[in-house]
């Protein structure tokens, strides 16, 4: 594994600031601090929906932290706190001891939505270049990280397709490759996986398994499937239907890299358990009989809007 | 992965060139058989039944009429075609290029949009012909100016619309993504935005060019020069020369058609991406 880990440059295309990514910072060290933050929204008829209720979460560097939960319970709302797309009501979100607003601007994120959101008008190869575009690298930097990010995601022969040409888990390796392309020291991920089928979702969290251990990247993962987040996560943070607390963290201990095997053994079976208990107490017992379907009650699906509203502002 | 990653799907067709025209006459045939089918039905009904002095030339008689007075007799059908075609054209233009003006601003500002999207629509609900002897007076009714100003009246109502949406209709979550980019405003009108807007505005340029040749005809009807098509029309009718009116009607469709064919290629040049134009995956 060790030779083959990409030669990741030293993170500063001219317009990071020198507190970015770069800044060494002890193993133990939180990347995300996230101290008795509230979110709450107010809709049209000033109805007030509590979406996350005193969330205290410290993200350590390098760690795999999935957030999982009942739909609607404010999960995508936490990460997207943590990314400065939304703002908190109260309390206070850091990144790399920065307000995140700051890190934002910084560039310390990679984002990953549900869907790719890949521009049809760019090649595959120039959709990973527009990050770069937009941060000041320079032509033959931008084609170099471009080609490597590709490479890594094992897309390098279809630099100069169009999207539409590839199917729906390439075009997630795609935003994957284009999160990673500006080394970003956080990688969000907002239910990467959830519209592939479960064969593609297996292998994709083969392939993000992989991606983070030769980047060494920290990620936050959103998901409502509890395979999912044992096999990947270090630690997997469980929460309760509306509002979104945290019901339990559950440490997942189970050695790397995983594979197919993982998945076939007893300490897996006993963790998915664990998580899936502590999801009932959370009060998602429906959701945990149907092995987590997403659910699409109207509460739901304003959190959801509200949230997709916050972020244009 | 799956079916599209075993077959990588090509960006141009590479099919031997004639297998493509082979497709390419079974495509366009049936069209062109109806068409001509339509002709002779047309010329065989005129040379034979008596349609009690009801005037209407065969087509053998128009295309006569269009060759005879191409380019001489009292209406030169080649120059007022011309002439119609550049009113068309310079409306298309000046309506075009206001109308993505006034895009951009509504787009950027929403006083703007509560302030002008009112005014155009309003302006749009004018009937044409309201307005047409009032741009002959306003611009000269002998300068071919007041023709693409009314032209440029028509042309810029679907233009607004059209590309307002295009300009505000992205996917939320690819402003999050520039958003987390920090992108600034101007980027994401440069990035996502414009690109975005691009199938809407041609669409309304579509739509655009089949009006501006209507805008032009309704133009001359008012008044000017009579060497363009509107005023072939009504001077040769009321000459009782109604060959001579088809033949300038027949050019008025080949000129609006050319535009509009035009206007398909650029779009396929600009916009081979999207769904509208590109080839379905073999």
């Amino acid at each position: 594994m060790d030779e083959a880990r990409p030669k990741l440059g030293p993170a500063t295309p001219g317009s990071v600031m020198p507190v970015g990514p770069a800044t060494p910072v002890g193993p133990a060290t939180p990347v995300v601090r996230i101290a008795a933050v509230d979110k709450t929204f107010v809709s049209d008829r000033a109805r007030v929906t509590t979406a996350l209720q005193g969330i205290d979460l410290e993200i350590r560097r390098g760690e795999f932290v999935s957030l999982i939960g009942p739909s609607g319970c404010g999960k995508s709302t936490l990460l997207r706190l943590i990314g400065d797309l939304v703002a908190p009501t109260a309390g206070r979100v850091t990144v790399n001891d920065k307000p995140a607003n700051r890190a934002r601007r910084d560039r310390d994120y990679g984002i990953v939505f549900q869907a790719p959101v890949l521009f049809d008008w760019r090649s595959v190869e120039d959709n990973v270049k527009l990050p770069l575009e937009l941060m000041g690298y320079d032509a033959g930097r931008r084609t170099a990280r471009a080609r490597e990010m590709l490479e890594l995601v094992e897309l390098g022969d279809f630099l100069h397709h169009h999207p539409y040409q590839l199917s729906g888990g390439m075009q997630q390796r795609v935003a994957i490759a284009r999160a990673l392309a500006f080394e970003p020291s956080i990688l969000l991920m907002d239910e990467p996986f959830g519209a592939l089928d479960e064969m593609t979702r297996e292998r994709m969290n083969q392939e993000v398994q992989r991606i983070w251990e030769r980047t060494g990247i920290t990620v936050v993962f959103v998901t409502h499937s509890i395979p999912e987040a044992v096999f990947l996560s270090s630690r997997a943070v469980v929460m309760s239907a509306r509002p979104g607390r945290i019901i339990d963290i559950v440490e997942i201990d189970l050695p790397r890299p995983r594979d197919v095997v993982t998945r076939e053994q007893r300490r897996y079976f006993e963790l998915v358990t664990a998580v899936r208990e502590a999801l009932r107490r959370g009060g998602a017992d429906e959701l945990v009989a149907d092995a987590l379907g997403e659910g699409s009650g109207p509460a739901a699906g304003l959190i959801d809007r509200a949230a997709a509203e916050g972020g244009i502002g | 992965m799956t079916a599209a990653a075993a077959s990588p799907g090509r960006v141009s067709g590479v099919a031997g060139a004639p297998g493509r025209w082979a497709r390419r006459i079974a495509y366009y045939l049936p069209a062109v058989v109806v068409f001509a089918a339509a002709i002779a039905a047309w010329e065989l009904v005129v040379r034979n039944i008596d349609l009690r002095g009801l005037p209407v030339p065969a087509p053998s008689a128009i295309a006569t009429a269009l060759v005879e007075n191409w380019s001489n007799g009292r209406w030169p059908l080649s120059k007022a075609a011309a002439a119609t075609l550049f009113e068309a054209v310079g409306g298309l233009a000046i309506g075009t290029t206001l109308g993505v003006a006034m895009a951009l601003l509504t787009a950027r500002f929403a006083t703007a949009r509560e302030v002008l999207l009112p005014l155009a629509i309003g302006a749009s609900a004018v009937p044409i012909i309201a307005f047409a002897p009032l741009m002959n007076n306003w611009f000269g009714v002998l300068n071919p100016l007041s023709k693409m100003m009314i032209v440029a009246v028509l042309v810029f109502f679907p233009v607004v619309v059209n590309v307002t949406r295009g300009l505000t209709q992205v996917e939320p979550s690819a402003l999050e993504l520039l958003r987390s980019y920090a992108a600034s405003e101007w980027t994401v009108l440069r990035a996502l935005r414009v690109p975005n807007a691009l199938p809407y505005f041609f669409t309304a340029l579509k739509i655009g060019t089949t009006l501006s040749l209507i805008g032009a005809i309704v133009g001359e009807y008012f008044g000017g020069t009579s060497d363009v098509l509107g005023r072939v029309v009504v001077q040769s009718a009321s000459a009782l020369r109604f060959d001579v009116s088809w033949a300038a009607i027949v050019l008025a469709a080949i000129a609006g058609i050319a535009l509009y064919l035009a206007t398909v290629a650029i779009e396929r040049a600009v916009i081979p991406w999207h769904a509208s134009v590109r080839r379905p995956e073999p």
